[in-house]
């Protein structure tokens, strides 16, 4: 008996409206956040995460909104990321209903970020997401050795530092949890990226979650076996094309201990 | 239970009071978010919740002065939960990154690192619970949600004064720690039941039960 695989539904919020698209002009309205959570809470989900994908000061008040309305309905932990730059904007979304926060490209500006929330409220709360994309080797920058680039603005503009190396200097900064999206596989509905998950794996203490590719039940359980202790996924879960449920049911034939 | 038992969770500033009290509402409690020493001494049951480090949150109640309506509370026999590190705190002391604090001494015993390969130990788990235990009656085969790295990894508090044998609760990451201890009028879970689903709320209400 030991922890089970986490199944993480993730909804991009947008001015209170859970959205998907590959930049802000083309936004598409996948529906209510606090009602698509409540589904997902029903279905099973071990958890949520809400990615704050505007963060302007406006949709900011909306967003707390969203996570305090969904924290009084949902029982299951709320990680809300997005736009969090301060350890004040942590203690305000905690105070507002969340039980993680995802911070990503702050930390990347800068590092003493993740000390600094660590030490306040905890690594247990703080999980760094990573935006990671594949460098083909002729165009690999020296900082790059493993091959895979942490990304900033959703993987459109590159850093020139090694993802990897990046995830270890996090977790040694404080962050307890390594949320990894494959920027390569979002969308794509083809699975996860398994080298990339195996990657972070083998440097990482921490939980890693697996993140971006997800199109089929059975993409869940290689992520998995490639050493993911939670495979997150958004769009299938918000059109209907899969349950929470159906999920659990092909990593659990597959040996994979779930809820 | 009285019809509806009134529960005070402890505000006192650590991390997410609200997702207790309204867990707690769902289990059927009136619930009040207050660290005023009255409101605290006069309720049916108490909340103790906490996240974040043992230092701070230790510091937290010290800076609402809440170990003695806590003694009180327990002299009286009257009934207090304490929630994650709201739970370790109970123990003796805490030892987290080389800093050692005292906690309120409730129970003897150390909270310190799990000794596992990847920590947190973040999650759904399974729990081991005595057949007597009165916060698992009726759930079997469940999982409850942790995230932590501490935790007390032994118990050696055995049958004291009026009260039976404390029923203690075991789960294992890397190693067995105490996932809950039942012990008189004091309970704590090491798992956070207002986050554990109908699990969780089963729980909280077997434990408004015992109100």
């Amino acid at each position: 008996m030991s922890v089970a695989a986490r199944v993480i539904p993730c909804l991009d919020v947008a001015a209170g409206r859970v959205v998907k698209g590959v930049n802000f002009l083309n936004l598409r309205d996948e529906g209510d956040p606090v009602e698509l959570a409540r589904r997902y809470y029903e279905q099973g989900a071990d958890e949520l995460t809400f990615l704050d994908v505007t963060a302007t000061v406006e949709d900011r008040a909306t967003m707390y909104d969203t996570v305090t309305a969904t924290a009084e309905q949902v029982f299951i932990p709320l990680t809300v990321g997005g736009g969090v730059r301060s350890t004040d904007d942590v203690a305000r979304l905690l105070a507002h209903g969340a039980d993680k926060v995802g911070v990503n490209s702050a930390a990347l500006a800068r590092p003493e970020l993740l000390g600094e929330i660590a030490d306040r409220f905890g690594a247990q709360v703080l999980v760094l997401s990573l935006d990671v994309r594949r460098v083909p080797g002729a165009e690999r920058a020296p900082g790059v050795a493993s091959g895979f680039e942490v990304t900033t603005h959703g993987g459109r503009a590159g850093t020139g530092r090694d993802a990897v190396a990046w995830a270890a200097e996090a977790i040694e900064r404080g962050a307890g949890e390594l949320l990894v999206n494959s920027i390569d596989a979002d969308g794509t509905k083809r699975g996860f990226d398994l080298e990339l998950v195996a990657a972070m794996r083998d440097v990482s203490s921490v939980p890693v979650i697996a993140s971006g590719g997800a199109g089929a039940v059975e993409d869940f359980a290689p992520a998995v076996a490639a050493g993911a202790d939670a495979v997150l996924a958004a769009s299938v879960f918000h059109r209907g094309e899969l349950t929470v449920g159906q999920v659990k049911d092909a990593l659990r034939a597959q040996g994979v201990e779930v809820r | 239970m009285t019809a509806s038992p009134r529960v005070v969770v402890l505000d006192y500033g650590s991390g997410n009071v609200h997702s207790a009290a309204k867990a707690l509402e769902a289990a059927g409690a009136r619930v009040e978010l207050t660290a005023d020493r009255d409101r605290v001494a006069s309720a049916d049951g108490l909340v103790v919740p906490g996240v974040g480090a043992f230092a701070s949150v230790m510091e937290g109640l010290r800076a609402v002065r809440a170990a003695e309506p806590i003694g009180r509370r327990l002299a009286g026999g009257r009934p207090v939960l304490g929630i994650c590190v709201g739970m370790q705190v109970l123990f003796e002391r805490g030892i987290e990154r080389g800093t050692d604090t005292e906690g309120l001494g409730e129970w003897p015993g150390t909270v310190d690192e799990l000794t596992a390969p990847v920590l947190p130990h973040i999650g759904w788990n399974t729990v081991e619970a005595p057949e007597d235990s009165a916060l698992f009656a009726g759930i079997r085969n469940e999982r409850f949600y942790f995230v932590h790295s501490y935790a007390a990894r032994s118990w050696t508090l055995e049958a004291t004064g009026a009260f039976p044998a404390p029923r203690v609760t075991w789960a294992e990451h890397g190693e067995r720690f105490v996932a809950a201890a039942e012990n008189g009028p004091l309970s704590g879970t090491q798992f956070h039941p207002e986050k554990s689903g109908a699990a969780g709320i089963r729980l909280l209400g077997n434990w408004l039960g015992g109100l």
